[in-house]
């Protein structure tokens, strides 16, 4: 049922001999949408239909146009609009008929299909400018990962044009609920960052929690209730092979996270009623207490470089947030706002930390720096939790449910900056995502 | 044992027209086969409604006896109604010697997933030591925690928030599973 998800996509610059290369970008600069601003004014993107074997070639085009609007930083220009269409992929472009329908950027693709293999071409312009952006490209893959390699292509496009690192060829791991609310059931799945393509991980016989990713994507760690009681489980996502990695007795083991290098398990480690964050040794199982408290500890995520953890504690009375060292040390406290703070997650950019936020009946998704400093709400409802962000430290998904009986879960995604909130397209109820890292 | 009674005949006046019907039926004296006692248990209680060795079972605890208790928001300590469900409890535990217990902490569906976990597994923990307080064998109770995974009640108000804050002793023969 798994199909294979390795695929070779070979980048080449074999186009770049196709396309002189010009000296004026020195004089403006290349074509940029800067995102830090709080508000934004998006670029149009022409995206005119790509050329080669139709059917597959709508497909990509789809594909790399959905990815780029979908961060509310472009615009695409509509199609009754493009009549500069050149006639084939090596045809000079008329940067003049592109001008005439506002197009500030460019993207032309060819691809083409033999037997199980396809290979997509693209290149970027500068419309304006004149000129193309940044050497074309060239992906193969088998025809089945035609939605990786148009992700590429996106990335490409997204990567030039923000200046900021792509995140469209990316998965997520996170948990299906199907069932009533009082006998839920759960299952874990993997999907493209989108949405597209889940494929499960786990059945449905017993309850699941919060998968995380390994730094590599290989891996998936999470609470499993199999045993009757809360445990930890480690799964290669390849295989779909799981095992246990915690084992029962008295305690009860949950919210585990890898470090990034993948040595390294943080998690909650329940004694007598009592929660504190433990590590574990991915490899030879060894754990040791990093916290030792009376209060509750949870809900760790590991900085980038691996040193440090955040985490959720009620030793001062309510839910806030910490940070601390691997080698201990009392834990520095970063929030400080009226209500609870909890599940929080370390950006992999490491300049910032999400988590949630409730206070006053209503839940939020927020970021703050990890000095605490810069706290910002993001979302407001009657329960967001549970942030994840994307690879490039630029967008965070999360779980919003619904109140009432009928309530579901629904996954999310909104910018750091706090706009293009938007459900995924999902035709399930789900929680829990976890994003996985950006494929090689 | 005085109160069980006088609840299960609550229970009974509750259930069915037939139990209040004029002469109450006789009380006999009867060997329990089903309790496990080794020599079977003296039988005390009245025959009505057909309750005979029903006491020494999974569903009278859960109905007459009371499994549930319940937590205000945020907290873990037990509320004085709790207490009396809980020594409840604990004498039924000490009657029946051949079920282990094991409490499962449950929490509201506001607070994050995990933060919930951990704090059913503080409402557990704390039914636990209250009935290891009152002569439970410590051995026989375990504890684990739901967190907002499994709800009584599914509606979004207090009023179901309150049912959900909760612990429940689940009873088991021994050795019919952990």
């Amino acid at each position: 049922m798994l199909r294979s998800l390795t695929l070779t996509l070979t980048a080449s610059l074999a186009l770049a001999a196709m396309t002189p290369a010009l000296a004026l970008a020195q004089d403006t600069g290349p074509l940029r949408i800067e995102i830090t601003d709080g508000v934004v004014e998006p670029m149009s993107v022409a995206i005119p239909a790509f050329f080669g074997s139709d059917e597959v070639a709508a497909k990509v085009r789809k594909v790399v146009a959905d990815d780029l609007t979908g961060t509310g930083l472009f615009r695409e220009i509509p199609a009754d609009a493009q009549t500069a269409r050149p006639g084939s992929f090596t045809d000079a472009v008329s940067y003049e008929d592109w001008r005439a329908v506002n197009a500030q950027a460019l993207v032309t693709a060819e691809v083409t299909q033999q037997g199980e293999d396809i290979s997509v071409k693209f290149r970027l312009f500068d419309v304006f400018a004149g000129q193309p952006q940044g050497d074309g490209m060239q992906f193969d893959a088998r025809a089945s990962d035609w939605r990786r390699a148009a992700h590429k292509i996106a990335d490409q496009v997204y990567a030039r044009l923000t200046g900021e690192q792509p995140y469209f060829d990316s998965r997520v791991a996170f948990v299906q609920e199907t069932g009533p609310k009082d006998a839920r059931i759960k299952r874990i799945g993997v999907m493209d960052y989108d949405g597209a393509n889940p494929l499960w991980m786990t059945d449905s016989s017993s309850l699941v929690l919060a998968p995380q990713f390994s730094g590599n994507g290989r891996q998936l760690v999470y609470t499993s209730f199999d045993s009757g009681f809360p445990q930890l489980r480690i799964l290669d996502v390849a295989s779909v092979q799981s095992r246990p990695a915690t084992q029962g007795g008295d305690s009860m083991a949950f919210a585990p996270t890898f470090s990034p290098d993948g040595r390294w398990i943080a998690y909650s480690l329940e004694k007598g009623g009592n929660t504190d964050i433990w590590l574990m040794d991915s490899a030879t199982g060894a754990q040791r207490a990093l916290t030792d408290a009376p209060s509750i500890e949870t809900s760790p995520s590991f900085s980038p470089d691996g040193k440090r953890i955040v985490f959720e504690s009620d030793r001062s009375g309510t839910p806030q947030l910490y940070i601390m060292g691997l080698d201990g040390g009392e834990p520095t406290r970063i929030s400080f706002g009226a209500g609870q703070y909890g599940s929080p997650s370390w950006s992999p950019k490491g300049d910032m930390i999400a988590f949630t936020h409730q206070d006053a009946g209503k839940f939020h998704i927020g970021v703050m720096r990890t000095d605490g400093s810069d706290e910002k709400s993001l979302t407001e409802s009657f329960l967001d939790e549970g942030p994840t962000w994307a690879p490039n430290g630029r967008v965070v998904m999360f779980t919003r449910v619904t109140p009432g009986g009928n309530g579901q879960p629904r996954l999310h995604s909104v910018d750091i900056t706090g706009r293009n909130m938007r459900p995924l397209n999902l035709d399930f109820a789900a929680s829990d995502p976890s994003w996985g890292p950006l494929m090689p | 044992m005085k109160a069980l009674t006088k609840a299960a005949s609550a229970a009974c006046l509750l259930a069915l027209a037939a139990c209040a019907q004029p002469a109450p039926p006789p009380t006999q004296q009867v060997y329990d086969p089903y309790a496990n006692t080794g020599a079977g248990a003296l039988y005390q209680g009245d025959l009505a409604g057909g309750s005979l060795g029903a006491e020494a079972t999974a569903e009278y605890f859960r109905g007459t006896v009371g499994d549930t208790v319940l937590f205000a928001a945020q907290q873990t300590t037990l509320t004085s109604d709790a207490r009396a469900i809980l020594s409840r409890q604990a004498q039924w535990l000490g009657e029946h010697t051949n079920f282990s217990a094991v409490v499962q902490g449950h929490a509201e569906e506001t607070g994050t997933r995990e933060y919930n976990l951990a704090l059913g597994a503080r409402r557990a923990s704390a039914v636990q030591e209250y009935l290891i307080a009152q002569g439970v064998e410590a051995g026989r109770i375990r504890t684990l925690s739901f967190g907002k995974e499994r709800p009584l009640e599914v509606c979004s108000d207090e009023a179901c928030y309150a049912k959900n804050r909760r612990a429940v002793t689940v009873v088991s023969p021994s050795g019919a599973g952990s």
